[in-house]
């Protein structure tokens, strides 16, 4: 028998989390034009998973968690966020 | 070996209310309903004069009742709550998430039918409708066996190898309203009882060493802690057998683990069943015996897990077995208990002529006589006579 948690139940060490990468559901994702971003947050205040990272001048996703909703291509003032379709594996 | 106790008299409630004094929990929550509220009101008193030291949340329904006391469980505390019937449906989401997330809580059920029909009156429906949720469940049969199995309760959830919550179910009614002698032990006695298990032994939230609780799982991670979690309401059934002896050491009382045998060692009759019935039954297999019927009964302490190899031992070489059920299994037309007794049986390959009795539905009596013609009724099959499987005692 293999065990992978030294736990009884659903319990887990922060440190040792078995993490899921919802970036892998994405069917589309989100492109930042640094130069368009205003660097105002919106996206990241409206980003459903919380996962628009401030990158100091820019505000980007993180695709390891963003599953491409396009909330922030919607609701981005400067048109900064593109959505681009994922291809490939 | 015994230690001084208290002998008073009490009902099932009272007695609820003592075994989870005893145990010294940090949180009560739990919301009124037929018939288990006496006990609520018995604790919430104590904890006004003071004779209570924990939390006790007052909560707008039984959802929350439980939520809070796996909260408390989850923050390293131990916790009790109470329910019945339609009570233990509300809470049924909350139910799951204790056993499958592994909060050792304990909760009593005053057993009550389900609705509908309407009505507030004693029957097992209620802890049948939640047998397969996970938790290990002890039914009783006396106001001392109520007060007693908490304790053990406590010793079976809280153990580091199980980490499960528990059910003491006990009649409502018959034994939540009935008052009997109870011996209350020494509040020495059941610390002692209680030191193996306790804080520290499980995982806990905390703040000096975070842990994630109830996380999202999916596949091989969520197979693995369902089969843990099966293994370790199985391996209850071991550890109440050994706490059976323990208790005895300490508290001079033994209930058979979990299955208890009135004269049935050299019966040819095994008549089995679950709750405060099999005390009249004893009466009636005792005037039966007197008759020359060889009769003997199998008393179920433990339902879940079930104790299928003890039970399949009990019925190796009976000539007939008679399962008294108070609850309908809807989609086998029987009773919950005669279901899984079948089932034990059939781990002894030849075929025992089996009979069920369905009877005690929403506080109808099963009187002894009633239960002396269950036992006949299962005689006549041991000496072949063709019936139906299922009798309904109180229609007939």
């Amino acid at each position: 028998m293999q065990f992978h948690s030294p736990f009884e139940g659903a319990w887990a060490d922060p440190e040792t989390i078995h993490t899921i990468l919802t970036g892998e559901w994405r069917l589309q994702r989100p492109v930042t034009r640094e130069a368009r971003c205003s660097h105002c947050g919106l996206c990241f205040l409206f980003c459903p998973n919380g996962c628009v990272r401030d990158r100091g001048r820019h505000f980007e996703a993180d695709l390891d968690f963003c599953k491409g909703c396009g909330l922030c291509a919607r609701v981005c003032p400067v048109a900064a966020v593109v959505m681009v379709e994922e291809e490939g594996a | 070996m015994t230690t001084a106790t208290d002998l008073r008299v009490m009902d099932g409630n009272k007695a609820a209310a003592m075994g989870v004094l005893l145990c010294r929990p940090d949180l009560v929550a739990s919301y009124p309903i037929s018939p288990q509220t006496p006990l609520l009101e018995a604790l919430y008193r104590a904890s006004a004069e003071g004779r209570l030291d924990a939390e006790t949340v007052e909560v707008e329904g039984e959802n929350s009742a439980l939520s809070a006391a796996i909260g408390a469980v989850a923050a390293g505390g131990r916790a009790f709550t109470a329910t019945s019937s339609m009570g233990l449906m509300f809470m049924y989401d909350a139910y799951l998430f204790a056993a499958g997330q592994r909060v050792p809580v304990v909760m009593t059920v005053a057993t009550r039918e389900q609705t509908a029909p309407h009505t507030v009156s004693s029957g097992q429906q209620d802890i049948m409708m939640v047998k397969e949720g996970g938790w290990i469940q002890i039914v009783t049969e006396s106001c001392q066996e109520i007060l007693d199995s908490i304790l053990v309760a406590y010793r079976l959830a809280e153990d580091p190898k199980i980490q499960l919550p528990v059910n003491v179910a006990y009649d409502g009614y018959y034994l939540s309203h009935l008052s009997e002698a109870v011996r209350v032990p020494e509040q020495a006695a059941v610390d002692r009882f209680l030191a193996p298990v306790g804080q520290g032994k499980r995982p806990v939230l905390s703040a000096a060493a975070p842990l994630t609780f109830g996380a999202f799982i999916t596949g091989d991670l969520y197979t693995e802690y369902r089969y843990k979690h099966c293994q370790a309401l199985q391996s209850a059934l071991d550890l109440v057998d050994a706490l059976d002896g323990e208790f005895l050491a300490a508290f001079g009382r033994e209930y058979g683990g979990s299955v208890e045998t009135y004269r049935a060692e050299d019966a040819e009759i095994l008549m089995v069943g679950m709750g405060s019935h099999c005390g009249t039954l004893q009466v009636a297999v005792d005037a039966l015996r007197a008759q020359g019927v060889s009769v003997g009964v199998a008393r179920l302490r433990m339902f879940r897990p079930f104790p299928r190899a003890r039970l399949a031992a009990l019925m190796r070489g009976r000539k007939a077995v008679g399962v008294l059920d108070r609850s309908v299994c809807f989609g086998w037309g029987s009773g919950h208990l005669f279901v899984d007794v079948k089932a034990a049986a059939a781990d002894l390959g030849g075929a025992i002529p089996m009979v069920n009795f369905i009877g005690g539905l929403a506080g109808a009596d099963l009187r002894r006589e009633m239960l002396e013609r269950a036992v006949r009724a299962t005689a006549a099959r041991a000496r072949g006579d063709q019936g139906p499987e299922v009798v309904w005692l109180n229609l007939e």
